[in-house]
């Protein structure tokens, strides 16, 4: 119970001081999540669009396939990367193994599927609705898409945090890209792994409670901006 | 208010990237845990302008980023896997630097009585006599392949061990969190023991046979197998860590009072 209490003040007091590693390794762990939740969304979510408007083959399959790799197990995306991304491997020759850049790929691999999937499942609701108006309109299968991705938006938010949650919390895989180099690939996960690892406790839960802050407050900000969960609006 | 959240957001997913000379080195957890690198880091900025980049792995999982050229040199403590790597020519050459021991840690009660042995193999026997708990690295670092052949130097063989021998295959810092979890005997490098937070009812029990002296050495990846390799960083920082200032550096470095590494390079 005293190494809660003890992680507990480690915590405020690190956030207080501000203390200068702290901020340090915080910033780099925004910059690869939010890097990776952009370029996974980018991604992610017109694929769930194109998947509720459009029929063509292969689409049972790859709905199929994106649900299952919803439980990628990080590691082996690490391991997948790491083995590609090596001087050894076939993108050797780029040189980003152990760069924040090997991290965001891995963290995108992990997180396609999760916002792909949640998304679709609530663009196809959306989509059911919308159907005999956009048919009806004459719509071309570019505008049926914008307009479900737009209309969708909060629902997409959603899909999209889901998917920030997981890679801000993720270990395995960018630890095995990443190395957890210090000042230059240690994000606050690797950091508590390391400090697990020393024996250091207090210090170790005193950046898990300052993650999981992290990720409270980038949730409330993001709500924030989009304006969602208010009165006179759903 | 609304704008700055959002160029803060936008600010933070462009990447930034700062061009200083770096390399790559890949070091032990042991070496790492010992908190000397965090003396020698900013010196050899200072005294450089190169910015050292370690990554923290067991010896063998060092050699594959060797083998691999993931990194610029190596610097391990496992002189078999050493050679083994020079003579595939991964490496240009080995240089010696410093060494420091390894220790036997116990718990206090000391059910096998570790602490009146006399030889390191002595210690072993008589961990094993007792059957007592003993939690191994088996995860193919530097330490755990000395603690297998102080196995052998002791008439043991680890394979044919009990429910007792519990190998967990993590780091050593892991490794010294199980023992202290489950009150097992365990062999660490000192710097790690010294370093260590959780110490719970562990202390240590026996050290200063000359077999668990431990060299670490520094092998340059061979530029003639990976043309990108930075060799004349990687021969920079040798010359430094053979230097007399690295010397002086290591020689004074101590926790608690106990010093913890000899500089032992051939200048």
């Amino acid at each position: 119970m005293s190494e809660l209490w003890e992680g507990i003040t480690r915590a405020i007091w690190l956030v207080v001081t501000l203390d200068a590693d702290l901020v340090e390794i915080t910033l780099r762990s925004l910059r690869v999540t939010l890097s990776a939740l952009v370029v996974a969304s980018l991604i992610a979510l017109p694929l769930a669009a194109v998947l509720a408007v459009r029929r063509f083959w292969l689409r049972r399959a790859t709905i199929a396939v994106l649900n299952a790799l919803m439980g990628l197990p990080p590691v082996v995306v690490g391991l997948l990367v790491y083995v590609v991304l090596s001087r050894d491997g076939p993108l050797g020759v780029l040189g980003l193994l152990f760069t924040p850049t090997a991290m965001i790929i891995a963290q995108v691999i992990i997180i396609v599927p999760l916002i792909a999937s949640i998304a679709h499942q609530s663009l196809r609701e959306l989509w059911s609705d919308y159907h005999d108006l956009l048919i009806s309109l004459h719509t071309s299968q570019f505008q049926r898409i914008c307009t479900l991705l737009w209309d969708g938006r909060r629902a997409l938010l959603t899909a999209a945090l889901a998917g920030f949650g997981r890679a801000i919390g993720e270990v395995g895989a960018i630890m095995v890209v990443g190395g957890n180099i210090d000042h230059h690939t240690r994000v606050l996960t690797t950091a508590i792994a390391l400090e697990t690892g020393k024996g250091e406790f207090a210090l170790a839960l005193g950046l898990g409670f300052v993650l999981i802050g992290l990720a409270v407050a980038v949730n409330l900000c993001i709500h924030w901006l989009g304006q969602t969960e208010r009165t006179g609006r759903w | 208010m609304k704008h700055v959240i959002w160029s803060a957001l936008a600010a933070l997913t462009v990447h930034t990237a700062a061009w200083a000379d770096e390399m790559k080195l890949a070091v032990t957890t042991s070496f790492h845990n010992s908190g000397l690198a965090e003396i020698l880091l900013p010196e050899i900025k200072a005294d450089l302008g190169l910015e050292v980049q370690l990554l923290v792995v067991g010896t063998g999982q060092a050699i594959r980023l060797g083998e691999a050229g993931d990194v610029d040199a190596i610097l391990v403590h496992s002189k078999k896997a050493e050679e083994a790597f020079l003579a595939a020519g991964h490496g240009t050459h080995r240089r010696e630097i410093m060494y420091n021991d390894f220790v036997f840690i116990g718990p206090k009660g000391d059910a096998a009585h570790v602490h009146d042995a006399t030889t390191a193999a002595d210690a072993l026997q008589k961990i094993a006599g007792a059957e007592a708990v003993f939690v191994s690295r088996g995860d193919d670092s530097g330490t755990h392949k000395k603690e297998l052949s102080l196995w052998n130097a002791a008439d043991l063989d680890a394979e044919g061990f009990g429910d007792w021998y519990r190998a967990v295959g993590a780091g050593m810092g892991a490794a010294l969190n199980t023992a202290s979890g489950m009150g097992a005997y365990i062999m660490s490098d000192r710097a790690s023991w010294l370093n260590f937070g959780n110490k719970g009812d562990l202390e240590l029990l026996y050290s200063g046979d000359p077999v668990l002296f431990n060299q670490y050495a520094y092998l340059p990846v061979n530029p003639g197998k990976h043309p990108h390799v930075k060799s004349e960083l990687a021969e920079q920082l040798e010359g430094w860590l053979v230097s007399d200032k690295a010397k002086g550096l290591i020689n004074s470095y101590k926790i608690n009072g106990e010093t913890l590494f000899v500089f032992n390079a051939k200048q």
